[in-house]
């Protein structure tokens, strides 16, 4: 059970609105991910869910009841912060029984849930440690099982990876994505890295400025953002905005390209430009062509190609992935 | 090589601060010798240094005539009991001013700390009268208040000052960890503040010992503590040096000796490697 929906919330600091009125429909089971850029008040709605800051106006339900007023400790969810805020003065062992003490349990229990976390976490070696002498990874480790014991509703994650260097990111990522599948519980994921949001989301919430530009799996987000601003923020690299003449002459005041949707030739082609710089990934090549009477292309192109900085190239973008906005922006 | 300090000015500087430490001491070391000779030696001029026939007159004379376990027995009570007093009126008030501040917050911190300005003998009339009305003259428990009050203040500023330095994060876990007002103080604001609530106890205890404005003020003979035992020694016939630096001796003595123990719990961090 954690199925969540947030009514008309909002939440002003002083005379900032910070979240202007949001509804949303978070089912039982669904890893959702929140993303925007940062200010986008992101966090924020997250902490509004956890009952760390009450919301100015509207409702927040968890389980179909009422929960806008209950105090963060019985709402019956679990956090994972940016920082860990692991207890400093206790072990890896009381910091995960934390919780479970807080509730209540008697001792032998909390010692056989603690003992389970540790194995699924790999931190048994660890157990008798303080939080002092773990590394980034570990310690992110045991803030997730102080979360996972306590079987909660539903898991809220607050920028969990953007401490940890990239290689340690990419693992953890598969952990939470694992530990999703395993406990199969609602879980609310917030970062500004839409590479996570996109490896991971059931379903993503894109937000800026405090409103929901859109909503829904990271396929469709991908394939169908609902105007400039998604269509930019969600793929990697960032999607090719053309606009002016070329523009119009395909039926639109903008359009959009992603860089994997344009073919590469080096006789013939639609757009004639120059390569800038070449990145040569191995797998892939990042080519920043400049196009006569378009501008900065992008275009990511077949890793064992031959083009160089100063080599002249054609481009065609591929039409049925052609993204076609209005003037104000929103897809057509 | 911007900060190599050369062999001489390394001795100058040692020998220019043990100078100054010597300054600060000799007092405390003067009242501690002079508690061993006799009242003719302890005004004798030129006075003797070390070179003089070490007693314990002073002690045996000091002892017969007053009761210093007595005395010192107050002195413990007032001081433990107006700092725990204090710490348990003001945790939770560091806590609300360091992690849910209001509007008027600053003003309530600097208010506190304004009373601290005021010279003690400006309100010694009506808390005088109080006493006498309330019958807690001369009783350990009108001492014990009036002590925590006076010092309060200072305990609720050096808390909130150690207080601020806890990440809020930690204490946000303990509530989504199920943690209740009372048990997020309790076990996980408390433990980690404790080189701070320490180092605000010991400083406390020892004001509270060393205060004499309101312990003499206030007491006569059941309630009086180290501080009027000292006094008792300054009388209308004169001043005996020796007895006073021997009473003197045997009252600083026990504060000193809890300094010195306590040294290393006052210095030793905590919170090092909980966040980041």
């Amino acid at each position: 059970m954690g199925s969540i929906t947030l009514k008309q919330v909002t939440k002003s600091f002083g005379t900032v609105d910070v979240i202007h009125p949001i509804d949303l429909e978070i089912d039982d089971g669904e890893f959702v991910v929140f993303v925007g850029p940062s200010g986008c008040g992101k966090s924020t709605l997250l902490r509004l869910i956890a009952g760390l800051e009450d919301v100015t106006s509207g409702h927040i339900e968890i389980n179909g009841k009422d929960a806008t007023s209950i105090p963060p400790a019985k709402r019956g969810l679990a956090m994972v912060f940016q920082s860990y805020a692991l207890y400093p003065h206790m072990t890896v062992r009381k910091n995960i029984a934390f919780p479970l003490k807080m509730a209540g349990l008697d001792q032998a229990e909390i010692d056989r849930k603690v003992d389970e976390a540790a194995r699924i976490l790999n931190l048994s070696d660890y157990i008798d440690r303080r939080p002092g002498q773990l590394s980034g990874g570990q310690r992110q480790r045991v803030a997730i099982g102080r979360a996972i014991v306590r079987e909660p509703d539903a898991f809220l994650f607050d920028e969990p990876l953007s401490n940890l260097d990239a290689a340690l990111r990419g693992n953890m990522r598969l952990e939470i994505s694992e530990l999703h599948q395993t406990l199969a519980t609602t879980m609310i994921y917030v970062t500004h890295d839409q590479v996570e949001a996109m490896t991971m989301a059931d379903k993503i919430v894109v937000l800026r400025d405090g409103i929901i530009e859109q909503v829904g799996a990271p396929i469709e987000l991908y394939r169908n953002p609902r105007n400039l601003f998604v269509a930019e923020f969600i793929g990697s690299p960032k999607m090719n905005i053309i606009k002016g003449s070329v523009a119009d002459n395909m039926g639109a005041p903008t359009i959009g390209v992603r860089p994997e949707h344009i073919d590469v030739s080096t006789s013939e082609g639609s757009w004639k430009g120059t390569v800038g710089v070449s990145e040569h990934l191995g797998s892939d090549t990042f080519l920043h062509m400049e196009v006569d009477g378009v501008g900065m292309v992008n275009v990511r192109a077949d890793g064992e190609i031959d083009l160089h900085h100063g080599d002249t190239a054609f481009l065609t973008p591929q039409e049925t992935k052609i993204h076609r906005f209005d003037a104000s922006g929103m897809a057509v | 090589m911007a900060r190599a300090i050369s062999t001489q000015r390394r001795v100058w500087l040692t020998a220019l601060a043990w100078t100054i430490g010597f300054l600060i001491f000799f007092p405390i070391l003067w009242t501690f010798l002079t508690s061993f000779k006799t009242e003719g030696e302890a005004i004798a001029s030129p006075p003797s240094f070390l070179f003089f026939d070490w007693n314990l007159s002073a002690y045996e004379a000091v002892n017969q005539r007053s009761d210093y376990p007595k005395h010192f027995f107050n002195s413990v009570v007032i001081s433990l009991g107006s700092t725990v007093l204090g710490l348990l009126i003001a945790v939770p008030a560091a806590w609300a001013m360091a992690f849910v501040p209001g509007k008027r917050t600053k003003d309530v911190l600097m208010w506190m700390l304004s009373t601290k300005m005021l010279p003690p003998v400006g309100v010694l009339i009506p808390i005088y009268l109080l006493f006498r009305d309330l019958g807690l003259l001369d009783t350990r428990i009108g001492l014990v208040i009036v002590l925590m009050l006076i010092n309060l203040p200072i305990i609720i500023w050096m808390l909130y000052t150690y207080f601020k330095e806890i990440p809020g994060e930690i204490l946000e876990a303990a509530r989504m960890d199920g943690a209740l007002l009372w048990s997020e103080i309790f076990y996980v604001l408390t433990p980690m503040a404790v080189p701070g609530i320490a180092s605000t106890m010991l400083l406390n205890i020892i004001l509270a010992w060393n205060e004499a404005f309101w312990t003499l003020t206030l007491t006569a003979a059941k309630a009086a503590p180290l501080t009027a035992f000292i006094a008792s020694f300054s009388s209308p016939e004169g001043l005996f040096y020796a007895k006073l630096s021997a009473a003197s001796t045997m009252a600083i003595a026990p504060i000193l000796i809890l300094g010195w123990f306590s040294q290393k719990q006052l210095v030793r961090g905590l919170t090092f490697g909980a966040v980041k």
